[in-house]
């Protein structure tokens, strides 16, 4: 039963979801000129992101029924590798673009603008039973910097209360953005991570399962998997050099969750948004982007943030 | 399969046997205490084996029909799949998607890996070094993991020189020459096994070699064939690495069409259910495997319904 709250969520949000898309839809058609939008659009990139694409894709074809948009989940490089080529229209990332990446952009001609289209919050996921509430940036980065020998949370340097226990790490795949953004954040260069973990792949249920099984574990990986089962595994508070920081929807949102509060990108080719399906699904996607994030277990962009994605549009579509 | 050289064991052959065994023991003496442990041993390591296989198997099968039982209703079969309403989301596209990719892998795989196998066995002269290269290779070839092929399909088939694009028919193309060489040793298997006499026989009554292929030793070793043909298909049907390589993608709520558009696959559904932090997928998926068991099942009993028809004992 421990999930009755994102039933809860889903059964509130959809709902009102569905109601505001139909009044958003009715007003948008008039925008539109009242012509019927048909063509493919073609989502790829990051499986983090995945799910936001999915559900904006999914109310929008409800009302365009002629569009017919896909999803695909290829990661956030391998989604910029496709993109760079030209062979999709919108690319999901769950971090910003690389230069490596933009370079590649630029030799085929495709050029994109970063928009944000919620927020997440890499949470550090240890044991129940775990007396540990705290954890800084400097420890974090001395259990995972490569070449880190820590055996046991007795050896972190500093951590209070005392806890003897044997480490037991776990952390996703090399190709998520969420390992490309951690390693930046907390080892100070992408990529870089002790190998001696338990590497779940994509598949972050493996790490709640690994954490909730083990008394030394720890876990990292995106705040909707924590959300989802806080019956199960426990949130450190992070200290990125001013004060203990616990993730929650408020600390994300006014920046004070550092350094691991993150924003979660949709990257549209600006020739795709010469078509009028995908200019509008763009809009409509940051015009929605608050209520899907809900209801996909995210976490909403502010008002500024909003108007910085929407400043984003402008600039593609101009 | 063909029986040529076992002979099906009746009563009297199996009274023979005791009576001759009964004769060497009288003459020779008993077999060792140890001879004996082992001839008990050895079957019981054997069931043993089978057991373990038997139960990841069953408790896989279980684990998948308790936690998708709930969701085990039309929804699953008809419905779109669904990001906002989980609880009524299904596997329609899914399910069109790979019955629409395994079409495409019978066409292609029948044709070539019979083929292949006839020209190895009835016309090639395992003198020559291609040929010998070719065998080789195709036995290799058997055993490369499926993500090389994924690459190679993002290479050659998507891109490249046949540049078709992430489409349905690009997936095809691929998981035949993934399993193509199951198809082609099977039939292979399939075509030694015809007796010679029947062959000879065939020829000596002055057919040409096209006629006793094709009237002879094609019917007589269809049903091998189609036992190859079955391990092919239940291989590819469950491929999601490759997949996921040339562009099955993992969302789409409309039906998809076999040389255009986006498409996604069961295998491929499933995995993205799978991983989501919501119950409710998890328990989507877990009814997924249970929808993807059953287009199996439907597609193999066909072909096994066929190679019964064949089957002929001589």
């Amino acid at each position: 039963m421990h999930n009755w709250r994102s039933k809860a969520i889903i059964t509130v949000a959809v709902p009102v979801l569905a109601i505001t898309a139909a009044a958003c839809g009715e007003s948008g058609g008039t925008e539109g000129g009242g012509q019927e939008l048909s063509g493919n659009i073609l989502i790829d990139g990051s499986s983090t992101v995945a799910p936001l694409s999915e559900g904006a894709a999914e109310l929008f074809m409800g009302q365009n029924p002629g569009v017919k948009i896909t999803v695909g989940t290829a990661g956030t490089g391998g989604g910029f590798e496709k993109f760079c080529n030209g062979e999709t229209d919108i690319s999901d990332a769950s971090r910003p673009i690389e230069a490596e990446e933009t370079k590649l952009c630029d030799k085929n001609g495709v050029k994109t603008e970063q928009i944000a289209v919620a927020n997440d919050a890499l949470t550090v996921m240890v044991h129940k039973d775990n007396p540990v509430d705290c954890i800084t940036t400097e420890q974090l980065k001395q259990i995972w910097e490569p070449g880190s020998k820590l055996k046991s949370w007795s050896e972190i340097d500093g951590l209070k209360p005392a806890y003897d226990e044997k480490l037991e790490l776990y952390g996703p795949g090399t190709d998520s953005g969420t390992f490309d953004y951690f390693t930046e954040a907390i080892n100070g260069e992408e990529g870089a991570q002790r190998t001696d973990y338990n590497n779940i792949g994509e598949n972050d249920n493996a790490g709640i399962t690994g954490v909730s099984g083990s008394k030394g574990g720890m876990f990292y990986g995106g705040y909707s998997y924590y959300a989802e089962n806080k019956d199960k595994v426990k949130a450190l508070e992070i200290d990125g050099g001013n004060g203990c920081v616990e993730p929650t929807i408020e600390t994300v949102q006014d920046g004070s969750y550092k350094p691991l509060g993150r924003e979660l990108y949709i990257y549209p080719a600006e020739k795709s948004m010469e078509r009028p399906e995908v200019k509008s699904f763009v809009q409509f996607y940051v015009d929605n982007a608050n209520k899907v994030a809900e209801a996909a277990g995210f976490i909403s962009l502010t008002g500024q943030q909003l108007s910085e994605s929407k400043d984003a549009i402008a600039k593609l579509t101009s | 399969m063909v029986t040529n050289e076992k002979t099906p064991r009746t009563g009297r052959t199996r009274l023979a046997v005791a009576g001759a065994r009964a004769g060497s023991v009288s003459v020779f003496g008993k077999s060792s205490p140890g001879e004996r442990a082992g001839s008990v041993l050895f079957p019981a390591v054997l069931l043993l084996a089978l057991t373990l296989a038997l139960t990841g198997l069953a408790s896989l099968l279980v684990w998948s029909f308790v936690k998708g039982y709930p969701r085990l209703d039309a929804n699953l079969i008809f419905n779109a799949p669904s990001t906002l309403f989980p609880a009524t989301a299904g596997f329609r596209p899914a399910i069109l998607g790979t019955l629409y990719i395994i079409a495409g892998v019978i066409v292609l795989i029948v044709p070539l890996g019979v083929g292949a196998a006839i020209y190895l066995e009835e016309y090639a002269n395992r003198e020559r070094w291609y040929n010998r290269l070719i065998e080789l290779n195709i036995q290799n070839l058997a055993g490369v993991p499926s993500i090389v092929f994924g690459i190679l399909g993002l290479a050659f088939i998507v891109r490249g020189p046949l540049d078709l694009g992430f489409i349905a028919a690009s997936a095809s193309i691929t998981l035949a020459l993934l399993v193509l060489p199951t198809v082609i040793l099977a039939a292979r298997e399939a075509i030694r096994a015809v007796p010679p006499s029947i062959r000879e026989g065939s020829l000596a009554l002055g057919a040409t070699q096209w006629q006793t292929l094709s009237r002879q030793v094609l019917p007589a070793s269809t049903p091998g064939i189609l036992t190859g043909v079955i391990l092919a298909i239940s291989r590819a049907i469950g491929e999601a690495a490759p997949l996921l390589m040339i562009g099955a993608v993992t969302f789409v709520m409309f039906d998809p069409s076999f040389f255009s558009g986006g498409y996604t696959a069961l295998p491929v559904q499933i995995y993205n259910y799978a991983v989501r932090p919501q119950e409710e997928f998890r328990n989507l998926a877990a009814a997924g495997i249970i929808v993807m068991l059953a287009v199996l099942l439907l597609m193999n009993s066909f072909a096994v319904w066929l190679r019964n028809r064949y089957e002929q004992r001589w």
